[in-house]
C-alpha cells in the first residue's frame, strides 16, 4: 500500500492561515489502512485545527468528509455533486489521490495533509515499512523476493557492500542490510551460487529517471478515451 | 601492452609493494597535501586520493591527481559511485586518463547520510561490482556501457577495488573477492587490518579459491595514534573491526604513539609473511608524515625500481 503520515499540525495550520471555511477530506484506502488519513485522522485533524483557532481568536468552519479513494474521477465526481462550499480542501490523500482531486476539481484550492511517505506494508502494529520504489522492471526473481533496489540503501544489485556488520546496514543498527537477508535466503534456499552472478547495470529509463510514466492498455481501453 | 603504472611495474615484477594515502582537503588549497605527498615521496609506489571520503565535500580526487602528476608522482584515483552516474564516471575516467592517471579504484562509497551534505541525492546508478567491469571493458574492448565505441582506445590502465574481510556476512568474502576479480578487479586494497586473526581466516579462504594468483592483495594498515582514535574505529566507521586487546595494549604503554607505530610496524611484519599478501596500503590520514618511518621500520626502504 501507499504510506502516508499526516504533515506537523503547525505547518498544516500555516499553510490553510488564509482560509476560513475549509473541508478535510480524508481517503478511504491506502491511508486509512496505514492510519494517516482516514476518517477517524479527518475527525482528529479537524478537530484540533478548530482548538488551535479558537486558541488563536479566529474564525473557522470545518466540514469534513472521506471518499472511498481520492485517485479516481468516479469518486471525486460523486461527491463533487453535492460537494458544501468550502475556501480550501485540505486532502489527507496521498500525493496521488491530492492530485487526482487538483486535476479534476481544477476551480478548488487543494492542499496537502499527508506527507506521502513510500510503498510498503504493515510490519508490525504501528510499524510499517518501505520495499517497492516502483523502478518498472521488477528484480525480484533474481533476489528470491527481497528487493535490493529499495532495501539496499546504496541500491546495490552486486551487494553487500563493506558496510555491513552483523546483519545491518551501515547506515543504521536498525536497517537490515538487504543483502545480507538475500545471502541468507539464498543459503536457505540451496541457490547460493546465484551470488557469484555479476548483475549487469540496471535500466534506469522504466524508472522515474526515464521521466514521469504512463501505461496505457489498448485492450481494456474504451473508445470514448481515445 | 606494457604496464604504464608504477604501482602495476612493481607489483608484477613480483616485489612487495606499499601504496600510500591522501585525503583532499576542505578547500582547494593543496599546499598542505602537497608536503605530505612529498614526505612520503620515496617511501611508496603510489597514493589513494580519496573520492568525498565519508561523503564529505573535498577537492576531488581527479583535481588532486592532477596536482600529484605535475609533481612527478603516481596517483590511485578512488572512484565511488555515490555521486556520479554512468555518464559522468566514464567521462572522468576519460578525463583523468588524458592527462596521465593510469591506476583507478572502483568503490561503493560511504552512504551521503555519513557527510556533510546529509540531505544530498544519493546516485547510486551503477554499483561498484559494474563499475569495474564498465572500466575493465572501456579498456580491453573500447565500448562504454552503453554499447557506444570509443573512439581510440583507452591506453593500458590498472584496475582496482577494495575488499572488506571484516565485514559481514564472513562466508561471503572470499566469493565477493572473486566476484571483483571476474569484474575486472586486478589490485585490491583490504579495509584496516587490526583483527589479524580474522584476516588470515579471510586469507586462507581467498587462497584455497587460487585468488591470490589472479589478483595483488595489498593488506590495509593504519597506524592509531590514540586510544580514542581506536575506540573511534571501533564504534563508529563501519564494516571495522577494532579488537578490545589491541585498546588493553595501548592502554598499557606510556608512549601511545609510539606503540601505534610499533603495532603498525608489527602488523606489516605479519603482513608480509602471509602467502598471497603482495603489498601494504598505509592509510595514515591525519598522521602522514610517519609513513616513512613506518615504511623503514617494516623492512621495506628502499623502495624497488622499476622501468
Amino acid at each position: 500500500m501507499i504510506v502516508g503520515e499526516r504533515k506537523p499540525l503547525a505547518e498544516i495550520a500555516e499553510m490553510l492561515e488564509p482560509f476560513r471555511k475549509i473541508c478535510v477530506l480524508g481517503c478511504g484506502t491506502c491511508v486509512t489502512v496505514c492510519l494517516s488519513g482516514g476518517e477517524k485522522e479527518v475527525a482528529e485533524t479537524a478537530a484540533a485545527l478548530s482548538l488551535l483557532r479558537q486558541k488563536e481568536g479566529k474564525d473557522v468552519e470545518i466540514i469534513t468528509h472521506t471518499l472511498l479513494r481520492q485517485c479516481e474521477y468516479e469518486y471525486i465526481d460523486d461527491y463533487a455533486k453535492n460537494m458544501p462550499e468550502c475556501d480550501v480542501i485540505l486532502s489527507l490523500a496521498c500525493g496521488v489521490g491530492v492530485q487526482t482531486m487538483a486535476t479534476r476539481l481544477s476551480e478548488k484550492i487543494i492542499l496537502p495533509g499527508l506527507n506521502t511517505k513510500f510503498m510498503g506494508y504493515p510490519l508490525e502494529q504501528g510499524v510499517w515499512t518501505e520495499n517497492c520504489l516502483g523502478c518498472g522492471d521488477c528484480v525480484l526473481d533474481l533476489t528470491m523476493g527481497i528487493c535490493p533496489v529499495t532495501r539496499c540503501s546504496k541500491s546495490m544489485l552486486n551487494g553487500p557492500c563493506g558496510g555491513s556488520q552483523y546483519g545491518k546496514c551501515e547506515i543504521s543498527k536498525d536497517v537490515d542490510c538487504a543483502w545480507h537477508l538475500i545471502y541468507e535466503r539464498f543459503l536457505k534456499l540451496g541457490v547460493l551460487d546465484r551470488m557469484e552472478v555479476i548483475q549487469p547495470p540496471k535500466d534506469w529509463s522504466t524508472s522515474h529517471h526515464g521521466g514521469p510514466r504512463t501505461i496505457v492498455r489498448e485492450d481494456v481501453r474504451l473508445e470514448t478515451g481515445k | 601492452m606494457k604496464p604504464e603504472s608504477k604501482l602495476e611495474k612493481v607489483l608484477s615484477s613480483g616485489h612487495f609493494a606499499v601504496t600510500g594515502e591522501l585525503g583532499p582537503p576542505k578547500s582547494a588549497d593543496l599546499e598542505t597535501l602537497k608536503h605530505h605527498a612529498e614526505a612520503m615521496r620515496h617511501y611508496v609506489e603510489s597514493y589513494n586520493i580519496t573520492d568525498n571520503q565519508t561523503a564529505i565535500v573535498r577537492t576531488s580526487s581527479i583535481g588532486v591527481a592532477a596536482t600529484l602528476i605535475q609533481m612527478g608522482l603516481e596517483p590511485n584515483v578512488q572512484m565511488t559511485v555515490r555521486d556520479r552516474n554512468r555518464i559522468c564516471l566514464q567521462s572522468d575516467l576519460l578525463g583523468a586518463v588524458s592527462f596521465g592517471v593510469r591506476n583507478f579504484l572502483c568503490l561503493q562509497g560511504d552512504h551521503a547520510k555519513f557527510g556533510n551534505e546529509p540531505q544530498s541525492k544519493n546516485v547510486y546508478d551503477l554499483d561498484s561490482m559494474q563499475l569495474l567491469q564498465a572500466v575493465r571493458k572501456i579498456r580491453d574492448e573500447g565500448v562504454f556501457i552503453g554499447g557506444e565505441k570509443l573512439e581510440h582506445p583507452l591506453p593500458r590502465i590498472f584496475i582496482g577495488a577494495v575488499a572488506n574481510p571484516f565485514a559481514d556476512p564472513f562466508e561471503y568474502r572470499p566469493l565477493r573477492l572473486a566476484k571483483k576479480v571476474a569484474a575486472g578487479a586486478q589490485f585490491v586494497q583490504t579495509q584496516c587490518i587490526f583483527d589479524l586473526e580474522r584476516f588470515e581466516k579471510w586469507m586462507e579462504k581467498v587462497r584455497e579459491l587460487g585468488l591470490h594468483k589472479k589478483v595483488y592483495i595489498l593488506g590495509g594498515v593504519t597506524p592509531i595514534k590514540s586510544i580514542g582514535a581506536a575506540r573511534y574505529m571501533q564504534n563508529n566507521v563501519s564494516g571495522m573491526i577494532v579488537p578490545d586487546a589491541l585498546i588493553e595494549r595501548l592502554k598499557g604503554a606510556q608512549d601511545k604513539k609510539k606503540e601505534g607505530l610499533n603495532i603498525a610496524v608489527e602488523t606489516i611484519q605479519r603482513l608480509k609473511e602471509i602467502e598471497g599478501v603482495a603489498g601494504v596500503h598505509v592509510m595514515a590520514i591525519a598522521w602522514e608524515e610517519v609513513v616513512p618511518e613506518i615504511v623503514e621500520r617494516a623492512g621495506l626502504y628502499p623502495r624497488p625500481r622499476v622501468e
